[in-house]
C-alpha cells in the first residue's frame, strides 16, 4: 500500500513529524492542492499507530464558539466525498449524535450551542426528552433514578468512521503523489538558526530543510523543546474500551457530559465507549480497572440490560490539552516551524480540515484564515477561544 | 489500585486525592512585565520528568506536595505544603531529605 523508502534523502522542502491522520493529510493536500511533492514525512513508530488508531471516531460539529463552528463545519463538509477521493471505503456512516441533558444547566448550555450551531447553517436542535425517547427507545430515561434525561442537543450530520482507513487514505494519496513516508524514524533534534529552521536530526541521520510541520498528538511538549518554545500544553491520558460483537440496536451515537459517557454501535457489532481525561498528568498509555468500572456503571446507568455484556478490550492515548479546549495551529515564533497541536480529545474529527488549513500555512507561510481563533500567541493576548461547553463529556 | 502516601493520613487508595498541578512560582505582579506574566498563568512545563506537584487527601482536606516521575507515574516522596515556603530542594539534587512524618 505504500511505497519502501531504504533511505532519507539530505534534504526536502518540507518535513512533517508524524505519520497519524493529521500530519499525512496535511501531507496530501500539500502535493494535490499545492504541488509540493519534495515532502518526507517521518513516524517514529507506524503509520496511525498513535491517536488516529486510538480514538472513538466520532465526527461532529455542534461546536460552541464561532471559530469552532465554523472549522469543524468545513471538516464535516471535506469527509462527505473523503472514500471516494481516496478509493478506499471508510465506513464513513452517518448516525445522528445526542448530546444528553441531565440538568437545567446543561439543557441552558444545549440551546446556546443549538443557536449558536444554526447561526452557521449547522444542523442541531435543542430536544426534549420525548424526541430523545424516540431516537433512542431502549435507553432508561431516568438513569437508575439519579440523573433523568431532560432532554438532549440532537446533531443530525453526527457520524463514524473508520479511523485506520483515514490514515491509510491520506497516506497512499500522498505517497502516489511523491510524499515519501518513513516509519521508525524518529527526531531527536530540530536545528534552529538566526531563528529559522534549518534541519531536523533523526534516528537515521540529518536532513536539511527550511519548513517542519509537528502533528505528533501527545508528544507536542517534548518537540516544542527542541525549538524551545513553551505553550499551555500539559499531557493526560484519555482511555478508551470496547465491547464484544453484538446484535446492532444502537444507531445513533449518545454522549452524556454528566455521566462522562460517549458511545456509538460500530458496523461489527461492538458498542465503542470513552470517557473523560484521566485525572492526572501522565505520559504512558496504560490501563486502569478504575476506568473499566466507572464507565461500565455510567453505561448501565442508561442501558441496564447491557450488565451481561463483556469488555473485549480497553487502551489509552496521550492527550495534549490546552486551557481553553481549543487547539494551537499555525505559525510560531520560530520561522518554518509549524504547529498542529493541542489536540486534546478532539482531534479525529478535525483531520481533513486540518490537513486543508495547514498545508496553506505551510505553503504560504500564513495562517489560513479558518484557524486565526487557534493560533498560539492567543494566550499572551488574554483572547481564549472557549470551547470546554462542547467538550464530549464534563472534563 | 495505586496507593499514595499521605504525609498525613499514610498510604491511602490514589481515588482519594486530588491533583492540583505542578508547583510553579509566580512572578512578582508588581514588577513583571505582561509577557511574563502570562507565560506563569497559561505555559506549563507539557514535557515528561520529575516534578514537584500538588496533591490534595480530599476526605481529609489535606493539601500537601508530592515528587513524582510523569513518564513512569512513580511517587518518589511526599511532603508536608510548607516545604514550598522553606523552598523546594532543586529537582537535580534528587529527592528532598524531608519526607512524610
Amino acid at each position: 500500500m505504500f511505497t519502501r523508502h531504504d533511505s532519507l534523502k539530505p534534504a526536502y522542502d518540507v518535513v512533517i513529524i508524524g505519520a497519524g491522520g493529521h500530519g499525512l493529510a496535511s501531507a496530501y493536500y500539500l502535493a494535490r492542492d499545492h504541488g509540493i511533492r519534495n515532502v518526507a514525512v517521518l513516524e517514529k513508530g507506524y503509520i496511525g499507530g498513535g491517536n488516529t488508531g486510538r480514538n472513538t471516531t466520532i465526527i461532529r460539529s455542534n461546536y460552541l464558539t464561532p471559530e469552532g463552528v465554523k472549522f469543524y463545519d468545513e471538516s464535516v463538509r471535506l469527509w462527505q466525498d473523503l472514500g471516494e477521493d481516496f478509493d478506499l471505503n471508510l465506513f464513513y456512516s452517518t448516525r445522528g449524535h445526542y448530546t444528553l441533558a441531565h440538568t437545567d444547566a446543561a439543557m441552558r448550555t444545549m440551546r446556546w450551542r443549538a443557536e449558536v450551531n444554526k447561526h452557521f447553517g449547522v444542523r442541531s436542535e435543542a430536544v426534549d426528552a420525548a424526541f430523545v425517547k424516540r431516537g433512542i427507545p431502549n435507553i432508561d430515561m431516568s438513569c437508575g433514578g439519579h440523573a433523568p434525561i431532560l432532554g438532549a442537543l440532537f446533531h443530525e450530520p453526527g457520524a463514524i468512521a473508520r479511523h485506520d482507513a483515514v490514515a491509510w487514505g491520506y497516506g497512499r494519496g500522498a505517497d502516489r503523489r511523491g510524499v515519501e513516508i518513513h516509519q521508525q524514524t524518529e527526531v531527536t533534534g530540530i536545528r534552529v538558526q538566526g531563528g529559522r529552521v534549518v534541519g531536523v536530526d533523526t534516528t537515521r541521520g540529518f536532513i536539511a530543510t527550511s519548513k517542519v510541520l509537528c502533528a505528533v498528538a501527545g508528544f507536542t511538549p517534548r518537540i516544542l523543546d527542541m525549538v524551545g518554545l513553551k505553550t499551555p500544553i500539559y499531557i493526560h491520558p484519555l482511555q478508551a474500551m470496547v465491547s464484544e460483537p453484538i446484535k446492532p440496536w444502537l444507531d445513533p451515537i449518545i454522549v452524556s457530559g454528566s455521566l462522562h459517557v460517549y458511545v456509538s454501535q460500530t458496523a461489527r457489532g461492538e458498542l465503542v465507549m470513552g470517557a473523560s481525561l484521566d485525572p492526572y498528568e501522565l505520559h504512558q498509555t496504560r490501563s486502569t480497572l478504575d476506568f473499566v468500572e466507572g464507565l461500565s456503571s455510567h453505561m448501565l446507568d442508561m442501558f441496564p440490560f447491557l450488565s451481561e455484556v463483556k469488555v473485549n478490550r480497553q487502551w489509552a492515548g496521550l492527550s495534549d490539552m490546552t486551557p481553553d479546549f481549543a487547539p494551537i495551529m499555525g505559525v510560531t515564533p520560530v520561522e518554518g516551524f509549524f504547529l498542529d497541536a493541542g489536540w486534546g480529545t478532539w482531534g479525529f474529527k478535525a483531520t481533513p480540515v486540518c490537513g486543508k488549513t495547514m498545508s496553506h500555512t505551510v505553503a504560504t507561510g500564513r495562517n489560513h484564515p479558518l484557524i486565526e481563533g487557534f493560533t498560539m500567541d492567543r494566550f499572551a493576548r488574554y483572547q481564549l477561544t472557549g470551547e470546554k461547553g462542547a467538550a464530549s463529556v464534563g472534563h | 489500585m495505586k496507593i499514595l502516601v499521605c504525609p498525613l493520613n499514610g498510604p491511602r487508595p490514589v481515588s482519594e486525592f486530588a491533583y492540583g498541578g505542578e508547583v510553579r512560582v509566580s512572578p512578582d505582579p508588581n514588577t513583571c512585565t505582561d509577557a511574563e506574566w502570562s507565560a506563569y498563568v497559561f505555559n506549563r512545563s507539557g514535557s515528561s520528568g520529575v516534578k514537584y506537584e500538588w496533591w490534595c487527601h480530599i476526605a481529609s482536606g489535606f493539601w500537601f506536595v508530592a515528587l513524582r516521575d510523569t513518564a513512569c507515574d512513580k511517587v518518589l516522596a511526599t511532603y508536608p505544603a510548607d516545604i514550598v515556603r522553606r523552598g523546594l530542594p532543586p529537582l537535580r539534587d534528587g529527592p528532598a531529605s524531608v519526607t512524610a512524618s
